[in-house]
């Protein structure tokens, strides 16, 4: 279960993240939904602990990433925006080396990576220099590169950018069995075919707060409209017109 | 200490199948110095060789108005030829390096020569131009020489004994251009070998740094749970490897080097034997893990290889720094100095090298500054691993 509570974030004049609070559930998959430069990869650092929050804190299965840091980030598995692999190591090496990081026995690590090889169809290219891999490759290599420590929760910072048709549908349903498992998954998306596909619950988020934070249907049902697209537009442009209001009354 | 030692073995092997960074840390970098040392010696004992042949180009114009003077430069070893060109055109023609030292004999030489008066002679040269310049003080010594031989036979005519004219005579030795040049050379030596070392360690640290966040695998691996300390450690120790290997390498190519040269003709002693390189490689090794860190350090702080590039290329530099200022104040191995990393290595190996004794204080002296230098470096790194804006 990962938790987000009040997270505040400031970068000089920018805030980036105000106030930002949602909790990811067990056996569900979350949607952090919103613009560009909505504040959703500053939000997944803060909550990967390569950021700390000004304000408020970010939980991981209860344990404070601010405090216990390692603790909380053994129990977090994360795909980060730019999800770059070390060109000279094949991507068995990539993973192997996470792996030991993260204390793993190697036999346990091996043992993973076979596994992680099936479930992703890696075989053709997993022994090869990932600098020859195409994007879906890697994307793969580094989903499993996230797992091998065997996460309850993940992250995945806009995982689907520039793979193909195929690739998604691939990462789509290996996402879905993670689900299964029961494990806790959150993912930053701008697209919004892929969380209404996916999504059992979506935290939009504009201007760096929460706009709306309910299931697909609900969020539908809320806005008044039949599709999540009509939905999504018309919670940003609300959200934009109450981020106005404020200024509108200071300036008069 | 597991973590920095995966870190460790990670980096070594990412590099180890870079071309670019293997050609750099363990052959460029290395062999670049022995080999241009080489060059460089031999040149220099070429030229002294030529210099000690004595022997002196002239163009000579209207030769014919002095048969005597002629004979005598040739049998002085003097190669001489008629100048194609005459009086008017000699002066241009050795501007315009047409012609390297020109003698002309002007019409009124036999006559004023005949009466015992000062008979001129004209010597034309450049002495700009650096491959003339030693034929034109040997073609004046020889003419000088030929002067006082035709005063003394004359002195003697008139029944005057010549040693009169003789009051004082100066046998001077020069000694400098040997040991002077033997000088800059051991400089040089110390300097491509502190070169080597850096070299060794430059595209570890920037693919370490700068690499890690270009690829973008720098924010995932900064998610895992281990100190900050092991992961820079593992690649600052993983630079020190490669840089140790390059300094091997670079001094084992020194010995093959010096030993294929004619050093002692250069007033050099030649006893760089292995266990010379030995105690150099024991004196430098200290100062491997301070640009380790250093390279490290200033890595961190650019966002991309070719930004790295420029910056930590400016650390190559460092050790040129404290040479030029030893060599300026003639700077002697001692334990105020000692405490300079770079410094303290040159003025080590040129104790060894000049055969001077080492102080044992000296020594420990310089190896612990310099392992405290690159501590301090290394908590200056680590700190900077730590602060947010490593993401970029």
């Amino acid at each position: 279960m990962i938790e987000a509570r009040g997270l505040c974030k400031r970068f000089g004049a920018i805030d980036a993240v105000r106030e930002i609070s949602f909790v990811a559930g067990d056996g569900r998959i979350t949607g952090l939904l919103g613009p560009n430069g909505a504040g959703k990869s500053t939000c997944l650092r803060l909550i990967g602990g390569v950021l700390a929050p000004d304000r408020g804190e970010a939980r991981i299965d209860g344990i404070d990433v601010g405090g216990e840091a390692s603790a909380a980030r053994a129990r977090l598995g994360a795909l980060p925006h730019a999800a770059g692999l070390y060109g000279h190591l094949t991507g068995r090496e990539n993973i192997a080396y996470f792996g030991a990081l993260h204390r793993i026995p190697a036999a346990r690590i091996g043992r993973e990576i076979d596994r992680w090889r099936e479930r992703l169809g890696m075989a053709d290219f997993l022994d090869r220099p990932a600098k020859s891999y195409s994007q879906g490759q890697r994307v793969k290599v580094a989903l499993a590169r996230a797992l091998v420590h065997e996460p309850r929760n993940l992250v995945l910072d806009e995982p689907t950018n520039g793979l193909d048709v195929m690739a998604i549908r691939a990462l789509r349903g290996v996402l879905a069995e993670l689900r299964t498992e029961g494990r806790c998954i959150l993912f930053s998306s701008h697209v919004m075919q892929e969380v209404s596909a996916l999504c059992d619950r979506i935290v939009i988020i504009g201007g760096g707060r929460v706009l709306a934070d309910d299931t697909p249907a609900a969020l539908r049902v809320r806005s008044g409209t039949t599709t999540l697209e009509e939905a999504f537009l018309r919670i940003l442009a609300d959200g934009e017109r109450e981020d106005e209001a404020p200024l509108g009354e200071g300036a008069a | 200490m597991r973590a920095l030692w995966t870190v460790f073995r990670k980096e070594l092997l990412e590099n180890a199948r870079d071309r670019r960074t293997l050609f750099s840390a363990l052959v460029f970098g290395p062999l670049l110095g022995p080999l241009l040392f080489g060059v460089m010696v031999s040149r220099i004992v070429a030229e002294d060789a030529g210099s000690a042949r004595q022997s002196v180009s002239l163009a000579v114009v209207h030769g014919e108005r002095a048969p005597d003077l002629l004979a005598y430069l040739t049998a002085a070893g003097a190669r001489l030829q008629r100048a194609p060109f005459g009086e008017r055109a000699a002066r241009s023609a050795v501007e315009r390096g047409r012609a390297g030292v020109v003698l002309i004999v002007p019409r009124d030489y036999p006559r004023r020569f005949e009466h015992g008066e000062p008979a001129r002679v004209l010597l034309v040269a450049d002495s700009a131009d650096n491959a003339t310049r030693g034929d034109a003080a040997r073609a004046g010594a020889m003419l000088q020489a030929y002067a006082s031989a035709i005063a003394q036979l004359r002195l003697q005519v008139r029944g005057v004994d010549p040693l009169i004219a003789a009051p004082v005579t100066i046998d001077s030795i020069d000694v400098a251009s040997a040991s002077a040049r033997a000088v800059s050379l051991i400089g040089l030596m110390t300097y491509f070998v502190l070169f080597a070392v850096l070299m060794g360690g430059l595209y570890f640290a920037i693919d370490a740094t700068a690499g890690e966040r270009e690829r973008g695998s720098l924010e995932a691996l900064l998610m895992v749970p281990i100190a900050r300390g092991a992961l820079v450690g593992g690649k600052i120790l993983a630079t020190s490897a490669s840089m140790a290997a390059s300094l091997a390498i670079c001094l084992a190519a020194f010995l093959g080097v010096l030993h294929l040269l004619p050093l002692e003709r250069l007033g050099m002693r030649s006893d760089f034997g292995p266990l010379m390189a030995l105690e150099f490689f024991a004196i430098c090794v200290p100062f491997v893990p301070v640009g380790a860190a250093l390279m490290t350090f200033v890595a961190s702080f650019t966002r991309s290889y070719r930004e790295a590039q420029s910056y930590v290329a400016a650390v190559l530099l460092v050790p040129t720094l404290p040479i030029a200022f030893a060599s300026i104040y003639s700077l002697r191995a001692s334990p105020a100095w000692m405490v300079v990393p770079s410094l303290s290595q040159h003025l080590l190996m040129t104790s060894l090298l000049e055969s001077r004794p080492i102080g044992a204080l000296d020594l420990v002296v310089s190896a612990a500054s310099s392992l405290l230098l690159a501590l301090v470096l290394f908590v200056f790194t680590q700190r900077q691993w730590r602060r947010e804006t490593m993401l970029g």
